[in-house]
């Protein structure tokens, strides 16, 4: 359970921020981060990140083991498109400069090298902004500010419904694993895959039945108390736009069209420093 | 019944995307390739999305997956989010074909989940991630086709499995009940 990220209240200006705001801010700089291959924005981007992750008062045991799942998989990937292709750095900076040999059909070279060190910091420039997200975002008031830029309320609701009943469904699933351990069952060992599915399975079952159980008793209260009858509703969470709220939200705009006009200056979205 | 987002659709989008999100800790893990598991939330999703129709489908899938990843792995692979909501929203296209709720999900029935649920899977993992994948973060395409193959083989095989045993166990169940329900 603790090593679920979770909403922590505190006062800052970013905690202050509407739901809305954040949610821009966050979407924009994926699409940012996930378009530029440019090492300088993405580096400027990462002290942006750091800086903001900074001011959020975040503390390192709230998100040390998100952390660490990150870096893994991080190396892992990296790893990955190293075996699978060694040439894309070659094939993409239209050079090769190998530094040395390693493998068979797998030289190390210096292109590479620099392709995965973007592929590694464009990693570190969307992690913060997603820490930051989830850490500062009030779920009640997120589910309001989705319904504010447009997003019918029935499905902000579902959004709502969702943040509210992850921590439910987390206690439910350790009590059914641990109900089951009891019994005999080892979940975590080194069985076969055909164990390990039904193994799955008898947790699956009681917690999906115990689920569509909820779903009748909570979707009655709401029909008992009306919902849905109107074409609006309003919140009781819900925080305008305020001065800070647009500041943010034309720097990001400024920052990603700059951003955008620096990368495809040159007519790709790489930068190549061997040019 | 299917096409509109009544109140039991807005919680089963919900409680779905709650119970998706949970299970993302349980992987089943396949072997070498990197960020690829059997993935029993995949059962969930095409449950839920067998029941409850392409919207519910889609929501959880979408949801579900950011959420996850950004509670668990503390980063969103948008390559991989828009292909769930790909499956679930294809699974839910023929949510009345397969009368869960009639208690006829037998026979015919499951032959028919499994087939859309290989075409989705097919359409989600090998077409569409791969695809994204090389788009947006420019990776090699060698690697996201053989992660995209390996991801729709665990997927299809754990749907196969498990989904069909989850919606013929809630099949039997409701299909006993189902003279003592109210008609839509």
């Amino acid at each position: 359970m603790n090593k679920l990220l979770s909403y922590c209240e505190k006062d800052t200006w970013l905690h202050r921020l509407s739901g809305v705001t954040k949610l821009v801010f966050f979407l924009l700089w994926c699409l940012t981060s996930a378009l530029t291959y440019d090492t300088r924005i993405l580096l400027v981007m990462i002290v942006i990140s750091a800086v903001l992750f900074a001011m959020s008062k975040t503390e390192w045991k709230q998100i040390s083991t998100v952390f660490k799942f990150v870096m893994f998989f991080m190396i892992v990937n990296l790893c990955a498109i190293f075996m699978f292709s060694p040439y894309q750095g070659t094939a993409i900076y239209g050079s090769k400069t190998v530094l040395t040999g390693f493998l068979p059909g797998h030289d190390i070279t210096r292109e590479e090298l620099f392709y995965l060190f973007n592929v590694l910091i464009k990693y570190f420039t969307v992690v913060p902004s997603v820490f930051i997200f989830l850490v500062t975002t009030d779920p009640s008031e997120f589910a309001a500010s989705l319904n504010l830029v447009g997003i019918p309320y029935t499905i902000a609701y579902s959004v709502a419904i969702a943040l509210r009943y992850i921590p439910d469904v987390q206690s439910d699933f350790t009590r059914i694993r641990n109900a089951q351990e009891a019994r005999g069952i080892e979940m975590s060992g080194k069985a076969r895959l055909h164990d390990r599915i039904k193994r799955t399975a008898s947790i699956l079952f009681p917690l999906l039945f115990s689920t569509m159980e909820h779903i009748e008793t909570v979707s009655n209260a709401m029909e008992l108390r009306g919902f849905g009858k109107k074409k609006k509703r309003t919140w009781y969470a819900l925080k305008g736009l305020h001065r800070n709220d647009y500041l943010v939200l034309i720097g990001t705009v400024l920052f990603m069209a700059a951003a955008m006009i620096i990368t495809y200056a040159d007519g790709n979205r790489f930068w190549n420093p061997w040019i | 019944m299917n096409k509109k987002f009544g109140i039991r659709e807005v919680v089963a989008a919900g409680i779905g995307t709650a119970l998706f999100v949970v299970l993302t800790q349980v992987q089943i893990p396949l072997g070498f390739i990197p960020n690829t598991a059997l993935q029993p939330r995949m059962a969930v999703l095409s449950f839920m999305a067998a029941i409850f129709g392409p919207l519910v489908g889609a929501l959880i899938g979408f949801l579900g997956h950011a959420l996850g990843d950004a509670l668990f792995y503390g980063s969103i692979w948008w390559s991989w989010v828009i292909p769930e909501l790909v499956v679930g929203c294809v699974i839910g296209l023929f949510a009345k074909k397969y009368a869960v709720r009639e208690g006829g999900f037998n026979g015919k029935a499951i032959v028919r989940f499994n087939v859309v649920q290989i075409i989705a899977n097919a359409a989600a993992w090998i077409v569409c991630a791969p695809v994204l994948d090389i788009l947006v973060y420019a990776e090699p395409a060698n690697k996201v086709f053989a992660q995209g193959f390996f991801a729709f083989l665990g997927n299809i095989i754990i749907i196969a499995i498990l989904g069909t045993l989850l919606l013929a166990a809630y099949s039997g169940i409701s299909g006993k009940n189902a003279a003592l329900k109210k008609e839509d």
